[in-house]
C-alpha cells in the first residue's frame, strides 16, 4: 500500500485548483473528451460495472448496478441527482473535493449522467457549504463558456444541464428519496419504496442518485479503466456469495482525538489502526484511544482493541457495527465518557428523525430522555434494557420504519451499551445511588435541556 | 383468481381485484390494526400500525418462504401466493411497540375527549398494547387551537398519521393542513391567515383516528356511546351522499358520511353535515292549524284529516305542489291521492333551488347546484301521473288565469322557498292546505296549516341527481304535533296502519317503468335506475 499515489485528492495541492485552467493543466476533461469521442453511453455502463464501484454514500450499493435498474425503454427525461447534502457526523470528504476540485466532481458528473442518458443534473448540495456552494457554481459557469456542458457538448450531440440546488438544512435531505421530495420543494420525508428512484424519482421520472465521491471516482475510471480500480481494495469474501467486494482509492475522513484530523486518501479497506497511526499521527495528547465511530455516527462504534477492523464495505459489520458507512472516523480518547457520546449520538437522531415513522420518531425522542434523565443523575439500570429494546427494533433492518435514519440511530445505542454496558451501569450506579435499581416508572424531568 | 393465505386460511380474490394486506385480511375476518392508511387516501406507510410477517408460497412446492423483516400490510399488495401472518409474537411485539410510543406523550385525557369510544389508539392499546406504562411519567400538556371554522386541533392527542393533511392535499385539494416543525416536535397546523375553510373540512375530523381534530359542531356535546347512528340520505343537494345521522332521544347530534362508493364514497360537505339544525328550529311548526274568521285554530289530525278529505272529495278541480324534498313515496301516493278525486288535477313539481353551479373537487368530490334531494324522483313521478311535469313558475302563472277548488302546497324546504307574492297567486283557490316545517307567508295564508317532516324524519327512497335510488327509514320522531308527509297521504288514501314506504316502493316500481329496479331490496348503496335491464325497453 506505500506504493499507492492519490488520485482522487492529486490535484488538491495545485495552486487555485478550483478552477478550470488547474484542472485542464492536470488533464483534467480528458476522460470526458475520450468517452464522448469513443464511447456510448452504455460502455460507460459496463465499464462501471465492471470496476466493481460501489456507492460512497453510505450504503455502498453498485453503482453500474444501480445504473442498469433505469427502465430500458422510457421516453420523457431521466433525472441525475448528484447527493451533495453530506450530513453524516463526522463526514466531510465531499466537502473536500466541492471545494478543491469540483472540476473533477463535474467531470464524473457529466460522465455518470452521459452513461445513464439524463440530460439534466441536480447538484443538492447541502446548506451549510457557503465556499463549496461558491465553488461549484462557478465551476459549472466555467463549464458552460468552455463547453462542457450546455447543448451539443464537444460536438458530441450530447447535452446536459445541471442545476446547483442549495438543501433544506436537514439530515434527512441526504436519504435519497428524501433528497427527492426536498428537491421538488416539499417536506424531505423519505417516500416509501417501491417505486425506486430509478423508476420514479425526481418529478415522478426515472432517476439515479449518487454520491459527489462516487461521481469523482466515475472520472478515474473512465480514464484510467476498470481494471486499474479493481488493483486495489479488497476482494469479495469466498464465504459470502453476497459480497461484491470492495475497490477503489477511498477518501478517509479523520477527525476526533487525533493528532493530524483530515481528509486523508487510501484504497479501500484501510484498517482504522492505520488511518489513526499513519495518516492521523495517532491519539492526541499522548493519551490512549476509548473507541472510535467507524464511517459516521451512524455505523455504530468499535472499542480500541477493535481497531484491526478494515474500512471496506464488508469489515464493519464483523465487529457488530452497521457497515462502513461513509468511512468518517471519529476518534474518541480515554476520557470520554461513553453516556456523554451516547447522549450526543441520540440527540442527533432525535433532531434529526423526519419524524414520519412512529418507532424512529418516538423512538429516538425516548432515547433521548432517558439519557438526559441519566446524565441528570436520575439514570436506573433498567433504562438501559429499554435503550437496547429501541436500538433493537427501530430501523429498516428489522422492518419498522421507511429509511436506514433509524437504523442508523440504533447502531449507536446497541454498540454503546453492548460493547461498554459496566461503564454504563457504573455511571448510573455512582450517580444515582439511591435509585439505580429501581424498575418503576418514574418522574421525567421538568424539562429536558435537549432539543 | 389469487389465492391469499392470512394466517393460514385461504381467501380467493377476484380476477383483477387489487387488495392491499389490511384488505384482504379483513376479507378473512382478521383485523390488521392501522393509522395512517385510509382506503381514500394516497399510501404513507408511516404509522407502522400494520406490520406484519410477509412470505410468499412456491406455486409448485407448496413451499413457503418469508421475509425476515416486518413489512406494513398497507403497502403489500396481496396477489397470488401472498402470506402475511398477523398472529406472531414479532407481529404483537411490533404493534405493542407503535401503542406504547404513540402513548408516551399522549395526554391520556379520554374522560374529557370527544373521541373515547370510538377511538382506534383507545381500542387498538386495549386489544394490542402493553398493560403497564413503562416510560416517565409526566404531567401531559393539553393544547387546543383553532385550525378554521369547523375543525379544531387538540395538539398532543395527534398520532401523526397525516390523513388530515393528505385529505386536505388530495380530496380537498386545498392543503391547507401542514406538518410543522420535526421529529417528536412535529405537530398539525395551518399557515398563518389561511384557516382550514374548505367545504369539505369536516371530514378531516371523520378522518382522524384518534381524538386530535375536533369537530366544533359536536365539542362536548355528546359522549358517543349515547347515540345511536341510522343511515340516511342527506337532503342538501341533489349528490345524494349516503349519511349517518347521529341521535340520542329525537335529537340529532351529528351527521357523519357512510360509505358509499357509487355516491360520495367516504366523504360529505360541511354543507350537508351541519344542514340539519332547522330540524331542531323552536320556530317549527308543530300545531295543525285551521284558519277561520277569528284567526287559526288548532285541531286534532283525526278530525281534520277527515274533514279534509270530505271538503276535498267534493271539490272538482285539484292541483298539488310536489316538493322535491319529498320521498318518491310520499310524492307517489300525494299524485295518488289528488288524481283518485281529480283524475286531470294539476300537478306541480315544487321550486329547484339553485346555487351558482356545481362545486368539483379535485379528489372527484361534488357539491351540486341543485339544493334539494329529489328533484329526480318527483319528476319522474309526475310524469307518470301526468304525462309531462310541470314547473313552479309555470303553476304560478297559471294561477293568475285559472281558478282551482283546492291546492295543496307540500314544503319541507329549510329556508324561505317562497316569497309572499307568490304566495298571494294562492289566493283564488278556495281550499288551500299547506303542509311545511315553518310558517311562510303560503302557510300563514292556508286554510289547512299542517306542521310537516324534515328529512330526518322521513322514510322512504331519494333519486340522486345520476338516477341513483336510495332508500332510508326515519332517524328520529317528528316533533310532537306535526306529521311526516307521507303519513298523512297514507292516511287520507284510508291504508291500514302505519305508513310503509317499502309496500309504497314495491307499488311505485310495479306501476313507473323508470323505478323497476327498486322491486328488488335496495342495498345499503342504493340503486342504479339508469341501468334498469327493462329500461327503456317497454
Ligand atoms: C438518513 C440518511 C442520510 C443520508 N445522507 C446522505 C448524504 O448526505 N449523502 C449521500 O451521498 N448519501 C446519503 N445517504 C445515502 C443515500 O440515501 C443514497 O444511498 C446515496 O446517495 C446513493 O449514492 P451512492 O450510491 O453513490 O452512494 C443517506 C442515507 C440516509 C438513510
Ligand atoms: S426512519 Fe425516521 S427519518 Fe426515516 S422516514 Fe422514518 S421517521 Fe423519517
Ligand atoms: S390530527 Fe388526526 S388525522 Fe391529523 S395527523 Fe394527527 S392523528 Fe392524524
Ligand atoms: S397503516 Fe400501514 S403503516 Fe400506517
Amino acid at each position: 500500500m506505500a506504493d499507492f499515489e492519490p488520485v482522487l485528492m492529486a490535484n488538491m495541492q495545485r495552486e487555485d485548483s478550483h478552477t478550470l485552467a488547474a484542472y485542464e493543466k492536470a488533464g483534467g476533461y480528458a476522460a470526458l473528451k475520450r468517452a464522448l469521442r469513443e464511447m456510448q453511453p452504455k460502455g460507460v455502463v459496463d465499464l462501471v460495472k465492471r470496476s466493481g464501484l460501489r456507492g460512497r454514500g453510505g450504503a455502498g450499493f453498485p453503482t453500474g448496478l444501480k445504473w442498469t435498474f433505469l427502465p430500458q425503454e422510457t421516453r420523457g427525461p431521466v433525472y441525475f441527482c448528484l447527493n451533495a447534502d453530506e450530513s453524516e457526523p463526522g463526514t466531510f470528504n465531499n466537502r473536500v473535493l466541492m471545494e478543491q476540485d469540483p472540476h473533477q466532481v463535474l467531470e464524473g458528473l457529466i460522465l455518470s449522467c452521459f452513461a445513464t442518458c439524463a440530460t439534466t443534473a441536480y447538484f443538492y448540495m447541502r446548506y451549510e457549504f457557503p465556499l463549496a456552494w461558491r465553488r461549484v457554481q462557478a465551476a459549472i459557469d466555467e463549464c458552460y463558456s468552455a463547453g462542457y456542458l450546455g447543448s451539443n457538448i464537444l460536438g458530441s450531440g450530447y447535452s446536459l444541464n445541471v442545476y446547483l440546488h442549495r438543501g433544506a438544512g436537514a439530515y434527512i435531505c441526504g436519504e435519497e428519496t428524501g433528497l427527492i421530495e426536498s428537491l421538488e420543494g416539499k417536506r424531505a420525508w423519505p417516500r416509501i419504496k417501491p417505486p425506486f428512484p430509478a423508476v420514479e424519482g425526481a418529478f415522478r421520472r426515472p432517476t439515479v442518485v449518487n454520491n459527489v465521491e462516487t461521481v469523482a471516482c466515475v472520472t478515474h475510471i473512465v480514464a484510467r479503466g476498470a481494471e486499474w480500480f479493481r488493483s486495489m481494495g479488497v476482494p469479495p469474501d469466498p464465504a459470502d456469495p453476497r459480497d461484491p467486494g470492495s475497490f477503489g482509492p477511498k477518501l478517509y475522513c479523520l477527525s476526533g482525538h487525533v493528532e493530524r484530523p483530515g481528509c486523508y486518501e487510501a484504497p479501500m479497506g484501510l484498517p482504522v489502526r492505520e488511518l489513526i497511526d499513519r495518516f492521523g499521527g495517532g491519539i492526541w495528547k499522548g493519551r490512549r484511544a476509548k473507541a472510535a465511530i467507524p464511517g459516521g455516527i451512524s455505523m455504530g462504534l468499535l472499542r480500541a482493541d477493535e481497531f484491526d477492523c478494515r474500512l471496506d464495505f464488508a469489515s464493519p459489520a464483523r465487529y457488530g457495527c452497521l457497515g462502513l458507512g461513509t468511512a468518517a472516523v471519529v476518534v474518541l480518547d480515554e476520557t470520554v465518557s461513553m453516556v456523554d457520546f451516547l447522549h450526543n449520538s441520540c440527540r442527533f437522531f432525535a433532531h434529526e428523525s423526519c419524524g414520519q415513522c412512529t418507532p424512529c420518531r418516538e423512538g429516538t425522542a425516548w432515547s433521548l430522555r432517558m439519557l438526559d434523565r441519566i446524565r441528570a443523575g436520575r439514570g436506573r439500570w433498567k433504562d438501559l434494557d429499554l435503550l437496547l429494546e429501541i436500538g433493537d427494533s427501530i430501523g429498516i433492518i428489522p422492518g419498522s420504519t421507511i429509511c436506514g435514519l433509524s437504523d442508523g440511530a440504533a447502531w449507536p445505542i446497541k454498540n454503546a451499551i453492548r460493547k461498554f454496558r459496566a461503564e454504563f451501569e457504573d455511571y448510573i450506579r455512582q450517580s444515582n445511588p439511591q435509585g439505580y435499581l429501581e424498575t418503576a416508572p418514574v418522574a421525567a424531568l421538568d424539562s429536558t435541556g435537549s432539543h | 383468481m389469487a389465492t391469499v393465505i392470512i394466517d393460514g386460511q385461504e381467501i380467493q380474490l377476484a380476477e383483477g381485484e387489487r387488495l392491499n394486506g389490511v384488505q384482504a385480511a379483513a376479507r378473512a375476518g382478521i383485523e390488521i390494526p392501522h393509522y395512517c392508511w385510509h382506503p381514500g387516501l394516497s399510501v404513507v406507510a408511516s404509522c407502522r400500525m400494520c406490520l406484519v410477517e410477509v412470505g410468499r408460497r412456491d406455486d409448485k412446492t407448496g413451499k413457503i418462504a418469508m421475509q425476515p423483516k416486518l413489512v406494513p400490510a398497507c403497502q403489500t399488495p396481496a396477489t397470488d401466493g401472498t402470506v402475511f401472518v398477523t398472529n406472531s409474537k414479532k407481529v404483537a411485539d411490533a404493534r405493542a411497540m407503535v401503542e406504547e410510543d404513540l402513548l408516551l406523550r399522549h395526554p391520556v385525557d379520554c374522560p374529557i375527549c370527544d373521541k373515547a369510544g370510538e377511538c382506534l389508539l383507545q381500542d387498538y392499546h386495549f386489544r394490542y398494547g402493553q398493560e403497564t406504562r413503562r416510560a416517565d411519567i409526566k404531567p401531559f400538556t393539553s393544547r387546543r387551537r383553532e385550525l378554521g371554522p369547523a375543525v379544531t386541533l387538540f395538539v398532543d392527542r395527534c398520532v401523526m398519521c397525516s390523513r388530515c393533511v393528505r385529505f386536505c392535499r388530495e380530496v380537498a385539494g386545498t392543503s391547507e393542513l401542514m406538518v410543522a416543525n420535526r421529529g417528536a416536535h412535529e405537530e398539525i397546523d395551518v399557515f398563518p391567515g389561511f384557516p382550514l375553510a374548505n367545504k369539505l373540512s369536516g371530514n378531516v375530523v371523520d378522518l382522524c383516528p384518534v381524538g386530535a381534530l375536533g369537530d366544533r359542531d359536536f365539542l362536548y356535546q355528546q359522549r358517543v356511546w349515547f347515540m345511536k347512528g341510522h343511515s340516511h340520505v342527506c337532503a342538501n343537494c341533489s349528490a345524494g351522499c349516503s349519511i349517518r345521522i347521529d341521535e340520542n332521544q329525537d335529537q340529532i347530534y351529528r351527521i357523519k358520511p357512510r360509505e358509499n362508493p357509487q355516491v360520495n364514497r367516504w366523504w360529505i360537505c360541511d354543507e350537508g353535515r351541519y344542514g340539519w339544525k332547522h330540524v331542531h328550529d323552536p320556530n317549527r311548526c308543530v300545531t295543525a292549524q285551521k284558519r277561520q274568521a277569528a284567526g287559526a285554530a288548532p285541531m286534532e289530525w283525526s278530525p281534520l284529516i277527515a274533514e279534509l278529505d270530505t271538503r276535498l272529495r267534493r271539490s272538482r278541480r285539484l292541483a298539488a305542489v310536489v316538493s322535491p324534498h319529498l320521498t318518491v313515496e310520499e310524492a307517489y301516493l300525494l299524485c295518488r291521492y289528488v288524481r283518485e278525486i281529480d283524475a286531470e288535477a294539476a300537478l306541480v313539481l315544487g321550486p329547484v333551488p339553485q346555487s351558482d353551479g356545481d362545486e368539483k373537487y379535485p379528489g372527484g368530490f361534488t357539491i351540486r347546484a341543485e339544493k334539494c334531494p329529489n328533484r329526480r324522483g318527483v319528476e319522474q313521478i309526475i310524469t307518470h301521473f301526468a304525462g309531462e311535469c310541470a314547473g313552479w313558475e309555470h303553476f304560478l302563472e297559471r294561477l293568475t288565469k285559472e281558478r282551482f277548488d283546492a291546492v295543496w302546497v307540500s314544503g319541507g324546504y329549510c329556508s324561505q322557498w317562497h316569497d309572499a307574492a307568490a304566495a298571494d297567486r294562492f289566493s283564488s283557490a278556495d281550499i288551500l292546505i299547506v303542509q311545511d316545517l315553518f310558517a311562510l307567508p303560503l302557510m300563514r295564508r292556508a286554510d289547512y296549516q299542517l306542521p310537516g317532516a324534515a328529512y330526518p324524519e322521513r322514510d322512504g327512497s331519494y333519486v340522486n341527481h345520476a338516477g341513483r335510488l336510495q332508500s332510508f327509514g326515519w332517524a328520529i320522531r317528528p316533533p310532537a304535533g306535526a306529521m311526516v308527509e307521507g303519513q298523512l297521504y297514507w292516511r287520507l288514501l284510508k291504508r291500514p296502519g302505519l305508513y310503509q314506504s317499502r309496500a309504497v316502493l314495491d307499488e311505485v316500481a310495479r306501476d313507473i317503468l323508470y323505478f323497476r329496479a327498486a322491486a328488488e331490496p335496495v342495498p345499503e348503496t342504493g340503486v342504479d335506475l339508469n341501468c334498469t335491464p327493462a329500461a327503456g325497453a317497454p
